[in-house]
């Protein structure tokens, strides 16, 4: 099968015909380039926004304090709902199909300080349910639990932003930082992976803790609940279960929509969900688009230069070329440009892409990246489109009588 | 050598067939060296071709080197136009992208000789037709009359029996036409079978024997006077 003299003979041809190997070759190879930078990007774009959800929890109800602006019951519009830890309590044990739930107290700005380290930085009261909403991944230590919670104890969760801020190189575990002046123990030191600073420029207490140092009394900013494995339909039922109890809870229009404000992520995912599998399908049908352009350019070339040999192949023939070592010549021609080219639109595709990916670090765009399978997939389907293009008219040519290819024309 | 009996062939046009071979007997033996003349279209080169395997005729019994030729496939026609016989063509008929080289050596290609051993053969035989000077020549770079010498040597190298030479100085001036008929007459003493299709008459007188085709028949067969023959074997059909 690998016969060294026939590979020479081959490289002597496309050696002395290169307009036509590079036009082969080219139509080949940018077929292969296309698709790689199509792959790459619309890889790349879903893993930003995909990276942007995975910050947090696809699966959670947001819920935040608002303001009526419709008249209900006697109570005129402009009147602030804020939520208590009664409405905490309440959604536990009066709503169907939570999984985890946590409020969200906030405070804007505070100092933190340890030692001669300080600066200011948001504090967030949470319940210990809320390291699996935020996605939180801990580096050491550990999250707030319930005794935090119940006995108000004066544990913190920093970021480590924050740690490096103020610690330097210390291990900041069980040391002690001020929130205000007052002591708080850390607990534990996390990271919010989501390629934005602000997830990082906060600490964690328990809401308990915030609402007595800070004086929350018994108020909640925020509310978060995840709702299992519930899908976009379940979660929406859950989301309308609730803000129907909200309404009925603190008197307000339930059509009211600034009462009370909602994000559904689950809703929200799913758009984006659907949003992914249309660029998918549209990556896939530009892609069989270029390959297809590139089958049909590869086809016509080697018809054309199959007709443009029909008359070498008479000679070859006239010296004693079988018709099988005429259709192997030009088969293992067609193939061997195919895939030197199919390779190298590759490699440049990839490393295009590798470049581009260098320069251009948006949270929405990141880590561009081929599916080597595809790319390899392809090649080989251009390769056999190569060399079936060239089947076809080369055993054509081959099977003529040779002295209808000799004729002069 | 070659014997044809009673052979036919015709050209199917759309409807119309042309009947170009009507029924030619014809022996040729081994050494000789043929003219085959006839006016334009009389069917010389069909003749010619249907020698060389490169066409097939439609009735009557083709004997070469004693067998019968019948019901051939391509692959192996090609191996007996391979090991048997050897084309000169009134165009040349060189590979324009090989040069001297390679264009004379691609029969050696074919009969599985390694590439450094047939280029060797091939420098051999460059020399034999005075060409090494050009031997990595493109065909465009060479006169008409050295791309006929090429084509001959291309001819040669294989072995052959019989060399089939349709119109050879067809394209080429006087001067030159002669070096390439003493060329022929030279090769023909080394016992090699030369059959030359030609109008012209003083071609033809360097032969032995000359052919007449007239209207798909053989109208006149005969030994050349003029020539002198080397071998004493019977010339008559
Ligand atoms: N492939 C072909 N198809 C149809 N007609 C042909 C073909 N080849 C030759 N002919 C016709 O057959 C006749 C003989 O052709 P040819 O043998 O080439 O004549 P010569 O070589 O004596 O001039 C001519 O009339 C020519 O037009
Ligand atoms: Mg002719």
């Amino acid at each position: 099968m690998f016969d060294i003299d026939k590979w020479q003979e081959i490289f002597n041809t496309i050696e002395k015909n290169k307009l036509r190997t590079f036009l082969t070759g080219f139509s080949v190879a940018w077929g292969i380039f296309m698709l790689i930078i199509l792959q790459g990007s619309g890889i790349g774009l879903q893993k930003g926004v995909e990276n942007q959800f995975s910050s947090s929890a696809t699966n959670a109800i947001w819920i935040w304090n608002g303001q009526t602006s419709k008249p209900y019951k006697g109570n005129k519009p402009g009147r602030l709902i804020t939520m208590k830890n009664d409405d905490y309590d309440f959604l536990k044990t009066h709503v169907n199909g939570l999984d985890q739930i946590s409020g969200r107290y906030h405070v804007w700005s505070n100092v933190l300080a340890y030692k001669k380290q300080s600066g200011s930085y948001a504090i967030r009261g949470v319940h210990p349910d809320y390291q699996e909403v935020e996605k939180l991944t801990l580096l050491n230590g550990r999250f707030l639990n319930e005794n935090d919670q119940r006995y108000k104890r004066k544990n913190v969760l920093i970021s480590k932003l924050v740690g490096d801020a103020l610690f330097k190189t210390e291990d900041p575990l069980g040391k002690y930082i001020k929130i205000n002046g007052i002591p708080f123990k850390v607990i534990g030191v996390f990271v919010d992976d989501d390629g934005r600073d602000d997830n990082m420029q906060l600490v964690y207490i328990s809401i308990a803790t915030a609402q007595t140092v800070f004086g929350g009394e018994r108020n909640i900013h925020g509310m978060v609940v995840t709702v299992g494995d519930a899908n976009e339909k379940e979660a929406k039922k859950i989301e309308d279960d609730i803000k129907t109890k909200m309404a009925n809870l603190h008197r307000y229009d339930p059509e009211d929509e600034n009462a009370m404000f909602f994000w559904n992520s689950v809703e929200e995912f799913t758009k984006f969900q659907k949003l992914f599998a249309s660029i998918r399908l549209f990556i896939w049908v530009i892609g069989i688009g270029t390959i297809i352009a590139g089958v049909v350019g590869v086809s016509n070339i080697m018809m054309i230069v199959v007709k443009d040999r029909t008359k070498e192949i008479g000679i070859r023939k006239a010296l004693g070329a079988t018709p099988g070592s005429i259709i192997s010549l030009i088969l293992q021609e067609a193939v061997l440009i195919t895939a030197f080219a199919g390779y190298f639109g590759l490699v440049v595709g990839v490393g295009l892409l590798e470049l581009v990916s260098d320069y251009i670090q948006t949270p929405f765009f990141r880590e561009p990246e081929v599916d080597v399978s595809i790319a390899l997939g392809a090649t080989l389907l251009l390769i056999i489109a190569g060399a079936l293009a060239g089947f076809i008219p080369a055993r054509r040519a081959a099977a003529i009588k040779p002295i209808e290819a000799l004729r002069d024309e | 050598m070659i014997q044809f009996n009673g052979i036919h062939k015709s050209y199917q046009t759309g409807n119309n067939s042309l009947h170009v071979l009507k029924g030619i007997d014809l022996k040729v033996t081994s050494g000789e060296m043929v003219a085959v003349m006839g006016s334009s279209g009389s069917g010389k080169s069909t003749l010619l071709n249907i020698i060389g395997l490169l066409d097939v005729h439609d009735s009557g019994d083709y004997y070469l080197d004693g067998k019968l030729v019948k019901d051939l496939n391509e692959t192996k026609a090609a191996q007996l136009r391979n090991k048997h016989l050897g084309f000169v063509f009134q165009s040349f008929n060189l590979i324009s992208f090989k040069n001297a080289v390679e264009n004379v050596a691609l029969p050696l290609y074919y009969q599985g000789v390694p590439r450094r051993k047939r280029n060797k053969i091939a420098m051999e035989y460059l020399e034999k037709v005075g060409l090494t000077p050009w031997a990595d020549h493109l065909p465009n770079e060479l006169s008409g009359g050295q791309k006929q010498r090429l084509a001959i040597a291309r001819a040669l190298i294989g072995n052959p029996k019989v060399i089939l030479a349709d119109e050879p100085t067809g394209a080429l001036d006087s001067v030159t036409s002669q070096e390439v008929m003493e060329l022929f007459a030279q090769i023909n003493k080394s016992g090699i079978t030369i059959i030359i299709v030609t109008h012209e008459n003083d071609i033809a007188h360097q032969t032995q024997r000359i052919i007449r085709l007239h209207d798909g028949k053989i109208e006149k067969d005969h030994k050349n006077g003029h020539y002198f023959h080397h071998s004493e074997d019977e010339k008559t059909v």
